[in-house]
Parts: C-alpha cells; sequence; structure tokens
C-alpha cells in the first residue's frame, strides 16, 4: 500500500471510531454503513409509486474529513430531503459533492435538495443536454407513478460541472474517484469509486435482482464490461438491488442476461426475423432470474434489435 | 408542455394531456408506471375515436372509405414495448391493384405517418416500418386502388410518449452516422416473390422535445422523400413525417422483377440528399 493508501487507513480509523457508531445504531431514513463513512439506503426494487414516493435506487453518501459527496440525490424531493436528513445523523459536515450517475428520474428528481444545500451538482459531460431533451417528458410521465403533489415540487435540475474523463474529488481524508463512461446503460453513465474502502458506486452500470434496463447501448455496455470488471473494488453498490456485493463477481449476472440478450437478438437478425417476432422470444431463458423483466425486457429486445441490426 | 403541443388543437389538447398522464411510461428504471386511473383504455379508445371523425374530411374529402375488405390489413402490436419504435406491417390483397396506401396514427401530433405509392407492376404484397405512438391510439391505413377506390382498415395500440420521447439513445452517434445505407434481401417461400428490408440512420427527430436551457423546441429533423428503385425502375416512393422512428426502416415484400441492383434515394427536411446504389445486398 502506498503512502497515500496508509494515511487513508489512518483516516478511516478515525472515521470509524467517530462515526460508525451512531450510523450502525440509528440508521436513519434506511441508510446502512456498509464501509468506514459509507452509506448506503437500499432502494426497493419496484416501479415509482406515490406510496414509495420514487424511493427505488439505492442512494449512498461518503464522508470525509472536511466535506460529505452525496451519489444520486433519489426519485423525488422527498426522497432526496430524506437522504439529506440522514447524512445530518451523522455529520454536520457540508455535502459539497452531489454527483448524478445518469439521467433517470429515480436518480435525479432530489437534485434541488443538494443544490439548495450549496452542493455543487456533478454529472456526466452529456448529462446536461440528456436530461433537458426528457426533462418535460420525465416530468410528465411521473406525474402518474408519483402523484402530482410529489411530481409538482420536482424542478428538473441540471449539473453544475461535468466529467469527461475522470475527476479525483478529495473529501478530507479520502479521496473518490468519478469516472465517466462511454454509452451504455444510458449515454450519461458516471461511477464513484471510493479508494480508502475500495467501495465501487457502479449507479446502473450495475443491475442485480432488478431487469436490466438499456436506455443506450447494448454493445457499449458490453464491451466495457472488461473495464469495470477491472476496477479494484472490493464491493460494489449497484444502482438497483443489494446495498453491497463483492466485486467483481455481483457482474456476473447482468454480463449473462446482456450476452444472452444480445445472442437472441443477433440469430433472430441473422436468420431474417422480423422485429416484431423477434422480441417477445429474446432473452427467454433469463425470464426467472431476475425481478420486473416483463415489464423491461421487451423494451430491452425492441432496442438491442434496432440496435444490432446496424452491425 | 409537450402533450399540449402535441395535440393539432386545443379542444383535444385536455384529452391529450389526460391521456399522457395516465398512461405515459418512463424510458428508464423508474417503473413500469402502468397505475391504472380512472381513465381505463376502453374509455380512452372511446374517446379517441373522435379523432378520425375529423380527419377523414381532411385527408379524404367526402370520399367514401370502404370497410370491411381484405384489400388492406394491418398489424402492429397491441400493446408497444418502445413507444419511440413501434412496429407496424401493411399487407394487400395481390387482386386489388393497391397504387397507393397512406399510414395514420390517429392520436399523433402529425398524424399522416406517411404515403407510400407502389409502381405499376411492382406487385408489393407486404410493407412494414416502425414508427412512435404518442398516446392510445387507432392506427388506420387507407389504400388507394388503381380504379381509384379508397379502402380502409385499422388497429389499435396502447403506447405511450413515442414522440415526445426522446429519439436519440445517443445523439452523438445519431449525428456522425447519419445517411448510412443498408439493404438486406430475404428467402421467401414463393418463387415468385422477393422480399428486401432499406434502413436508414437518420435521427428522425420529431421537433417535439423542448430543450431545457433554451427553452426552443428542438428543430424537427425528419426524411421527407424517399424513392426505391430495383433494376433501374421504381418499386415505390414514400413521403414521411415525423412519426417515422430513428433510423428508419422499410421491408417489402413485392413480386416484381429481382433482377439488377436495388438503388434509394432519400432527402431530408434540411435539404439533405443520401442516394445509393445496392451492387450487391446482404441476405
Amino acid at each position: 500500500m502506498s503512502n497515500r493508501g496508509w494515511s487513508f487507513a489512518a483516516a478511516m480509523v478515525v472515521l470509524a471510531f467517530a462515526w460508525v457508531t451512531p450510523a450502525a445504531a440509528a440508521p436513519d431514513g434506511g441508510f446502512v454503513e456498509i464501509a468506514p463513512g459509507v452509506h448506503v439506503r437500499h432502494g426497493a426494487v419496484a416501479g415509482t409509486t406515490s406510496e414509495n414516493h420514487g424511493a427505488i435506487a439505492n442512494l449512498g453518501f461518503i464522508v470525509g474529513t472536511r466535506a460529505v459527496a452525496m451519489i444520486d440525490s433519489g426519485g423525488s424531493v422527498a426522497d432526496g430531503e430524506a437522504a439529506l436528513a440522514a447524512i445530518r445523523q451523522v455529520t454536520d459536515k457540508p455535502v459539497e459533492w452531489l454527483i448524478d450517475t445518469h439521467m433517470h428520474p429515480d436518480h435525479v428528481f432530489g437534485n434541488q435538495v443538494f443544490k439548495a444545500v450549496g452542493a455543487t451538482i456533478l454529472g456526466h459531460r452529456r448529462l446536461p443536454a440528456a436530461l433537458a431533451a426528457r426533462a418535460d417528458f420525465y416530468k410528465q410521465s411521473m406525474r402518474e407513478q408519483l402523484g402530482p403533489a410529489l411530481d409538482d415540487a420536482v424542478t428538473v435540475t441540471l449539473p453544475d460541472d461535468t466529467v469527461a474523463d475522470e475527476r479525483r474529488i478529495d473529501l478530507g481524508g479520502r479521496t473518490i474517484l468519478v469516472k465517466a463512461w462511454e454509452t451504455a446503460h444510458t449515454d450519461n453513465d458516471l461511477t464513484v469509486y471510493d479508494e480508502a474502502t475500495r467501495t465501487l458506486f457502479a449507479g446502473d452500470l450495475l443491475f442485480m435482482e432488478h431487469c436490466p434496463v438499456v436506455d443506450g447501448s447494448i454493445l457499449g455496455w458490453l464491451a466495457q464490461l472488461p473495464a469495470l470488471t477491472a476496477i479494484p473494488a472490493e464491493r460494489v453498490v449497484p444502482g438497483h438491488g443489494p446495498v453491497s456485493a463483492p466485486w467483481p463477481e455481483a457482474l456476473e449476472p447482468q454480463a449473462r442476461y446482456l450476452e444472452t440478450l444480445a445472442a437472441d437478438i443477433r440469430k433472430a437478425i441473422a436468420e431474417g426475423v422480423p422485429m416484431a417476432e423477434a422480441v417477445p422470444q429474446a432473452a427467454a431463458s433469463e425470464r426467472d432470474k431476475w425481478q420486473l423483466f416483463d415489464d423491461y425486457n421487451p423494451r430491452n429486445a425492441t432496442a438491442a434489435y434496432a440496435e444490432l441490426e446496424w452491425e | 408542455m409537450a402533450a399540449t403541443e402535441c395535440t393539432r388543437t386545443g379542444a383535444r389538447s385536455r384529452t391529450a394531456l389526460a391521456l399522457a398522464a395516465s398512461f405515459a411510461m418512463v424510458l428508464c428504471s423508474a417503473g413500469p408506471g402502468l397505475a391504472q386511473t380512472a381513465t381505463s383504455p376502453e374509455q380512452a379508445a372511446a374517446e379517441a375515436a373522435g379523432a378520425w371523425a375529423e380527419l377523414k374530411p381532411d385527408l379524404f374529402g367526402d370520399k367514401e372509405l370502404i370497410e370491411g375488405t381484405d384489400t388492406v390489413a394491418i398489424d402492429a402490436p397491441k400493446r408497444a414495448t418502445d413507444p419511440a419504435v413501434v412496429p407496424v406491417t401493411l399487407s394487400f390483397d395481390p387482386k386489388m391493384d393497391v397504387r397507393k396506401v397512406t399510414l395514420v396514427i390517429d392520436e399523433n401530433p402529425s398524424p399522416v405517418a406517411a404515403t407510400f405509392e407502389f409502381a405499376q407492376g411492382a406487385d408489393i404484397r407486404e410493407l412494414s416500418t416502425r414508427v412512435r405512438v404518442n398516446a392510445y391510439t387507432d392506427i388506420h391505413a387507407v389504400a388507394e386502388t388503381g380504379d381509384g377506390k379508397l379502402y380502409v382498415t385499422k388497429a389499435f395500440v396502447k403506447a405511450a410518449g413515442g414522440c415526445a420521447a426522446p429519439a436519440a439513445k445517443d445523439p452523438e452517434v445519431a449525428a456522425r452516422e447519419m445517411g448510412k445505407m443498408k439493404i438486406r434481401a430475404f428467402e421467401t417461400d414463393d418463387p415468385g416473390m422477393h422480399e428486401a428490408q432499406l434502413m436508414i440512420r437518420h435521427p428522425n427527430n420529431s421537433g417535439l422535445q423542448k430543450d431545457q436551457v433554451t427553452l426552443l423546441y428542438i428543430p424537427a429533423h425528419f426524411i421527407t422523400d424517399l424513392q426505391v428503385d430495383k433494376g433501374g425502375k421504381t418499386l415505390f416512393t414514400m413521403t414521411g413525417g415525423i412519426s417515422i422512428s430513428e433510423d428508419p426502416s422499410f421491408r417489402f415484400r413485392y413480386g416484381a422483377s429481382d433482377a439488377g441492383p436495388f438503388h434509394a434515394k432519400a432527402s431530408d427536411t434540411d435539404g439533405k440528399a443520401f442516394e445509393k446504389t445496392f451492387d450487391g445486398v446482404e441476405s
């Protein structure tokens, strides 16, 4: 371990003494401390409803000696406020950063809560354009799911700063690495890696239990799996699924799903089977392995067909 | 709001907004959003029926539209898996000499998706494309035969958000690849019939998405005209609108000679022209 590594480790001992106990004793807002100074709230593996106020994505925050970084802001203002309250149960340090892992409403509809307390919102270089183009559509679509009151409270809030490649952020005593990926789950996916605890926040580049959603490029996603796997993390926080899982084994089911879907669609295209006939059969062998499969697999198959026929 | 912009007249905007709010699905992990409200699909369909009553005279005047024949048939999914990419297949009675077909998506902001004209002797039996569907809607196909008579059929599709839903999953790729064309040929079970698919890389932007920074609508940019020839003879032409999906695809089954190369020529709203002769085709 480098000198810097040891100093992180030393800082972690301090952090552990200072904060593990209260966080573990009072996991406020459903946040649990999965590693020293790394807190995660489990999102329901479900669709957004007014009852769950959009709390369907895993949210996290990382506490340094000087500042806090929040990772994703939740699926509503209420969801974001609950997360901020949970941070305040743990520390009074300023939330300097809110990192949006990508554009989807369950990850960014609480943005304004963190902007209001002075956080700099950081996203992928393509996030501003992607979210801006979809803002009206998301607001309108989420209205039915969240209900008018919760949806009306949301002002779609764009990032203040963007990452084109990688950015290191010092939170005091620990550094997190924010990485921008090529098009995969969406065209604006970010991951956050906490070097001190070797914890990877994968955003929706990793789905567990919840059927993966392809809203970017299945080819791009498959092509980047080796680079994802190579991240020297010990554990991962998926965008959907458990709060923590061993890395890189956690990637295997999703890799199998994406490869199966691509193989089935490629075979249909090669045999001249039209889209309408190919979609209902695609990835059928994966059906019993995922929650919400029938809600997302047909759409993934449609997107995959439209993409793969240009190979 | 996009839903309001997506309507043709003020009178219909309330209905469209209610439909969009009731049934819109988000293209994300935010859930299937299938919660039903007081408006059932059947009620929505009943309300949607009004659109055709207005459209029919606008598009076809007082000409009779003959119903209940096999002249033209529509195959479309009852529920679309992705409202931005809804496959629709039109098939034609070979005895009827269909020369022109208009595809109308009643509840879309610009209801005429495309008009296809078939050349004499092309003998087009089947034509598939992919469309955006903005609300629970009837889809009408009106076929004109050589004697000038009009025949109509319809299908109902449950889908929402296709027009306002952003077209390009990756706009940078869409811009870079624009204008590429590809033809595939398929085996058929009938030696007198040939089948092929023309694909064109194009964002086919609907013009209904607002940029939150500028508060301006992103300009519509779509293929307006297309001509497909085989061996120097035209098979069909198309005039298209914003309802044709990104990366337009046309798969067609035809009885005309398959000698000679395919040739396709398309132009878009920016005045760009794309043209290609396909000496060899993929199968």
